[in-house]
């Protein structure tokens, strides 16, 4: 039933996939505008969240964790709590003496802490009780004794120091990984450039700030069956830890996912809870419940690393780029999390859109006392996306080139390869700035604002998935199992995990098309490992692509079986029968025409029980690097963005406030037009937060750039400022600026119907745009993020005085 | 999540019944709203047994602006006073202030006279147990020490009410209740007194008090007042800067006398008086002048979560545009009236 593919498709030959010419409603339902299937439960309370659900004779698990940054653990005594009237169990480093992690090469952390804590908040003891109320009295009667050690927080310090190693067995220091890679003749493409950029950029550290606090409930069966709840995005890779560290064989253990209130990689690895409840339950005999308050989830954290970056960029005179060189140091907090991934991600990531000729990454990841980074939304390339689109500006103005037309001729093209070797199939980029450019007013407008007043550009790209599992592994990474219900349903078994981005849907929709029925036909179920397939989860954007692969295969195959009996029913041939919105008729003659059910009722009456599997596998041949490292970042298909923002900057007080933001995706093809312009205004928002706003901030401020005073006095290292949303300072709906969300459809042969990733893309650019309006605005540049109105006044002075410098 | 620890909530039936309750000492304490106080109680950095409920109390109820002066009750709710058609024509920047409290949910629930009890705050102490014990404490916890000001020996926390420096240019006075010899009795305090400098305990209300109502007198002709308030977000924040002024002019524009009041400093907020610009006509330059003068006379401090030389500066950028209200209203940048 499907055609070859062209080379470049485009995004109606895709529509036409299935429904082809049909003279009956031929409204595909990919495309069309429709909500989220789980919207209506979770609006009217009946879907439950991971704290909705309470079960009999439940307990209550709170965590004792620790006052110091970096402390060796002497002794802890749990008998006065054990004592206490309503509680159950005390656990300790000990009854989980296993490590976990969930990169398998740098497993550094422990349920709770074995015999050293590495910030103020790792886990030291856990209690499951009654009540809360007793839980948390309990904690307050276990006594530790603790060696306080030396706490380092700044990166550069923990870079330097060799008398404090915050990992004692790790290899060198406190580098957690280090990668240099190199393509191209780097330091002779400079020594030739024209124009050579260079400038230093901070990043500061920012969180997620997911609504719903991580939540986990355990429990034992009768017949010795570990179920586990939890609000987590990889319900698979959780279910490995789970068994590793409870030493339990795979069958014993059953994890479901329910509904997450989001995630953006906050949720994206084992937590602490979800030990705690499993070992309190299995120690117990009855289920046992763990919520984060707000400030667990601030320590948990697993948010954006802060990057000190050094980039050099070389043009010639035309502004094409001749080489980029970039150096940074990544702070990483007490452990691992996802940090490989994201040292390789800093560089790997940046081999588009633009051509690099000569490329060559530095970048350190250190271990500090702090809360842990990892993954949040565009894991590892926001940063120094940062800094190579303002890089990219600076360029612009140096050369009197119109900043995007110079981004539009270091376009790499499509069907080709980066300087690191990853396949680039379709790319829609040059419409991304096309759209932004008019929509904008771009060329209008642009140096004609009134004062105060900037218009500023950039660019990105990201990942659909990427080709490797983060285990070694050949088997499929996403899989589903559909079944026909002789009632004219169709019901989905699928591993995703739906935190909120729609990938129920996705899934739905795609199913919807192939097998002639509406969404509201659909039932999907996903992320229980006891009912579902393994999806490895709702992380680096691989959603779209794998599962709704998976979903093709197996719905293509069932519609086949469909047309073959009904063809046989009709006299025709199978490829003259249509399945659309619950009828399958000719092609040929849509006279002839029955009911779907009926046709599904049919096909099971000759063939039994309907149903069907489908997986799939990322492709391996010619789409990465063939070097150490170069298959990190590679993914089947890349997303495209470009971002234009306006501003309007307060000389007088140095607020800057973004009046619009237009932001135009490529998805490749929009299978739910209404999710991907949310996924674009909830990326651009996210981004101009921290842009503008959001800091995940350690005392003292740890990575500064200008050597500034520690702003508190001693005592305090390894705090968080804020650890509340009072103080972390999202925006509220009165802060976030007029946006337009303009989608760009150049599908890759490689996504489901040509579909590309939407969730983690659209944040990217918007924090240069912004940075780079803000230039255009007052004629400033603030290189370390986020744009507070103190570091615009005092550029704006720097500028007015005449030796440059702060009188 | 957080849990509010045990309590014994009383809902008290007569200002009396109350008063005799809170006399008990700082373990009972009168609760309205609790937008501040609940929260404060589940952190665990505020400490009570017993928790009056005072909201249906009648002395404590309502907006009276039949007279020459306005009686606002202390359990009027946010919400209500920044609509009341009456405060809206009076008082247009009171209206303003109580409006930009917190978000629309707090204002609906908290009042008046809250907002003037609101405990101090301070990036030391507005935190989690967990935190404050890391830090080892302040000295408005169980520590010795401020981290505000190193060495220092008094509690700097600073007064976030936003409709303190307001209703001070108001020339507003509190009405104080307590019973004496089994009667009740009153007291009146101008806001501007209602304040100490100990971070620790900042309102002047003795136990077995209780802040009954607001009085307000009705602006004399010539005279207007504006709030300013600066904040990272545009809602649901407490100030980081917060400054109201007022001037009296006469017929020929010129100024009579002046006052500014500044919040979020330390525990007490400032006033000072604009009387040496007497009979002068205000203008850009003017203006710049009385700026400088207030930006000399406040420090804000470390104590909030915000660089506190950049909240000097926009003290004073705040004060200019206050001041340009009456003579190019136009020009004024940002929100304020």
């Amino acid at each position: 039933m499907t055609r070859p593919l062209s080379d470049n498709p485009t995004a109606r030959d895709l529509h036409r996939i299935t429904v082809d010419h049909s003279p009956v409603d031929e409204t595909p339902v990919v495309g069309s505008r429709h909500g989220r299937v789980d919207a209506l439960d979770l609006l009217t309370g009946v879907g439950k969240y991971a704290d909705d659900l309470v079960l009999p004779r439940m307990l209550h698990c709170k965590i004792l964790r620790s006052p110091h940054a970096h402390a060796r653990i002497l002794h802890i005594d749990t008998s006065a709590a054990e004592s206490m009237q309503g509680v159950h169990a005390v656990i300790t480093g000990a009854d989980l003496p296993v490590r976990y992690g969930v990169i398998p090469w740098t497993q550094d952390e422990y349920p709770l802490a074995l015999d050293k804590v590495r910030y103020v908040g790792d886990a030291v003891a856990a209690v499951a009780a009654s009540s809360e109320d007793v839980a948390r009295a309990a904690l307050a009667r276990i006594a530790v004794n603790y060696e306080v050690l030396p706490a380092l927080a700044d990166p550069r310090e923990a870079l330097a120091r060799s008398d404090v190693k915050i990992h004692e067995d790790n290899k060198h220091g406190n580098i957690s990984k280090q990668v240099t890679l190199a393509f191209g003749d780097v330091d002779a493409a400079l020594a030739q450039a024209e124009l050579v950029i260079e400038g230093d950029y901070l990043f500061h550290g920012s969180t997620h700030g997911a609504i719903e606090p991580h939540c986990a409930i355990g429990h034992v069966d009768g017949h010795g069956l570990l179920t586990v709840w939890s609000a987590t995005q990889v319900p698979h890779y959780l279910h490995r830890e789970l068994g590793r560290v409870l030493d339990r064989p795979s069958h014993s253990i059953r994890v479901i996912q329910p509904p997450v209130g989001g995630a953006f990689g906050g949720k994206s690895e084992p937590f602490d809870l979800e030990f705690c409840v499993a070992k309190l339950a299995e120690l117990t005999g009855r289920p046992v419940k763990c919520l984060y308050t707000r400030e667990e989830v601030f320590l948990a954290h697993r948010g954006r690393h802060p990057f000190q970056m050094h980039y050099k960029t070389g043009f010639d005179r035309d502004g094409h780029i001749l080489a980029v060189d970039g150096k940074s140091l990544l702070d990483g907090g007490a452990y691992s999390s996802f940090g490989l991934v994201t040292t390789y991600y800093s560089g790997q990531l940046l081999g588009s859109p633009y051509t690099f000729p000569a490329f060559r990454f530095d970048s350190t990841r250190v271990y500090t006392n702090k809360p842990c980074c990892g993954p949040k939304r565009g894991h590892g390339s926001v940063q120094p996306r940062f800094a190579i689109e303002v890089q990219l500006d600076k360029a612009a103005v140096a050369l009197g080139l119109d900043p995007i037309e110079l981004r539009r001729r270091n376009f790499i093209g499509e069907n080709t390869q980066t300087i690191g070797g990853f396949h680039v199939g379709s790319s829609g980029f040059l419409q991304c700035l096309d759209e932004v450019e008019r929509a904008s007013g771009w060329r209008q407008r642009r140096g004609k604002l009134p004062k105060g007043r900037g218009l500023g550009i950039a660019g990105s790209t990201y990942i659909s998935g990427t080709n490797y599992c983060i285990y070694p592994t050949e088997l499929p990474q996403s899989a589903v199992q559909i079944c026909l219900d002789r009632s004219g349903r169709v019901r989905v078994f699928v591993g995703t995990s739906e935190i909120g981005q729609g990938s129920n849907t996705v899934v739905a929709t795609l199913a919807a098309d192939e097998l002639g029925v509406e969404l509201e036909d659909m039932r999907v179920l996903a992320a229980d490992s006891d009912l579902t397939p393994v999806d490895l989860g709702a992380y680096s954007s691989r959603g779209t692509l794998m599962a709704g692969n998976a979903c093709l295969a197996a719905t293509r195959e069932l519609a086949a079986k469909l047309r073959e009996v009904i063809a046989s029913t009709w006299d025709c041939p199978a490829g003259d029968v249509g399945l659309a919105h619950r009828k399958a008729y000719r092609l040929s003659d849509p006279s002839v025409w029955m009911p779907i059910q009926e046709a599904f009722i049919l096909a099971e009456s000759k063939l039994g029980t309907l149903g069907a599997v489908g997986s799939y596998k990322t492709p391996t041949a010619n789409v990465h690097g063939d070097y150490r490292g170069g298959t990190i970042g590679a993914s089947p298909a890349y997303s495209f963005t470009a971002h234009v923002a306006e501003v309007e900057v307060d000389e007088e007080t140095g607020d800057v406030t973004v009046l619009q933001i237009w932001c135009a995706h490529d998805c490749g093809l929009a299978l739910s037009p209404t999710l991907v312009e949310g996924q674009i205004e909830g990326s651009t928002y996210m981004g101009a937060a921290e842009a503008l706003m959001e800091h995940h901030r350690v005392l003292p401020s740890g990575l500064r750039t200008d050597g500034q005073k520690r702003d508190t006095g001693p005592g305090v290292e390894g705090l968080l400022a804020a650890s509340s949303l009072l103080d972390y300072r999202m925006p509220t709906s009165m802060d976030v600026p007029e946006l337009t969300a303009l989608i760009v459809e150049r599908p890759d042969p490689r996504g489901p119907r040509g579909a590309k990733e939407a969730g983690e893309g659209p944040l990217h650019s918007s924090i240069p745009a912004i940075a780079n309006a803000v230039y255009d605005a007052v004629g400033v540049r603030i290189d370390d993020l986020p744009i507070a109105p103190e570091k615009i006044l005092a550029a704006l002075k720097r500028k007015a005085s005449p030796s440059g410098e702060v009188r | 999540m957080l849990r509010l620890p045990e309590l014994e909530v009383i809902i008290a039936t007569s200002l009396t019944e109350a008063l005799t309750r809170l006399a008990a000492g700082p373990a009972a304490r009168p609760i309205l709203g609790g937008t501040d106080l609940v929260a404060n109680l589940k952190t665990g950095h505020t400490k009570a047994q017993t928790l009056v409920a005072i909201g249906q109390l009648p002395e404590l109820q309502g907006v009276d602006a039949s007279g020459d002066v306005v009686r606002i009750g202390a359990a009027v709710h946010q919400a209500e006073l920044a609509r009341d058609p009456d405060i809206l024509e009076l008082f247009p920047a009171l209206a303003y202030a109580v409006g930009r409290i917190a978000s629309p949910q707090i204002r609906n629930a908290g009042t008046l006279g809250g907002n003037l009890c609101l405990d101090t705050r301070c990036r030391f102490i507005n935190q989690s147990d967990l935190w404050r014990e890391a830090l080892g404490g302040c000295l408005k916890s169980h520590g010795k020490e401020c981290h505000v000001i190193p060495g220092g020996g008094g509690c700097v926390a600073a007064l976030s009410a936003d409709s303190v420096p307001i209703l001070m240019v108001l020339g507003a006075e509190a009405e104080i209740a307590r019973v004496q010899d089994g009667a009740l009795v009153t007291r009146r305090t101008p806001i501007a007194d209602l304040y100490d400098s100990d971070g620790r305990r900042h309102v002047r209300i003795a136990d077995g008090e209780l802040l009954v109502a607001v009085h307000v007198p009705k602006l004399p002709h010539g005279a207007r007042a504006v709030y300013r308030k600066w904040a990272v977000r545009q809602s649901i924040d407490f100030p980081l800067v917060s400054v109201a002024v007022r001037l009296d002019l006469d017929d020929a524009g010129k100024l009579k006398q002046g006052k500014v009041a500044i919040g979020v400093l330390g525990p007490r907020p400032r006033l000072l008086a604009l009387d040496r610009w007497a009979g002068r006509t205000l203008d850009e330059d003017l203006a710049k002048q009385v700026a400088q003068y207030v930006f000399d006379r406040s420090h804000p401090l470390p104590n909030v979560l915000y660089d506190h030389e950049y909240r000097r500066e926009r003290l004073r950028v705040e004060v200019l545009r206050a001041l340009r209200t009456w003579y190019a209203p136009a020009a004024v940048g940002g929100a304020g009236r």
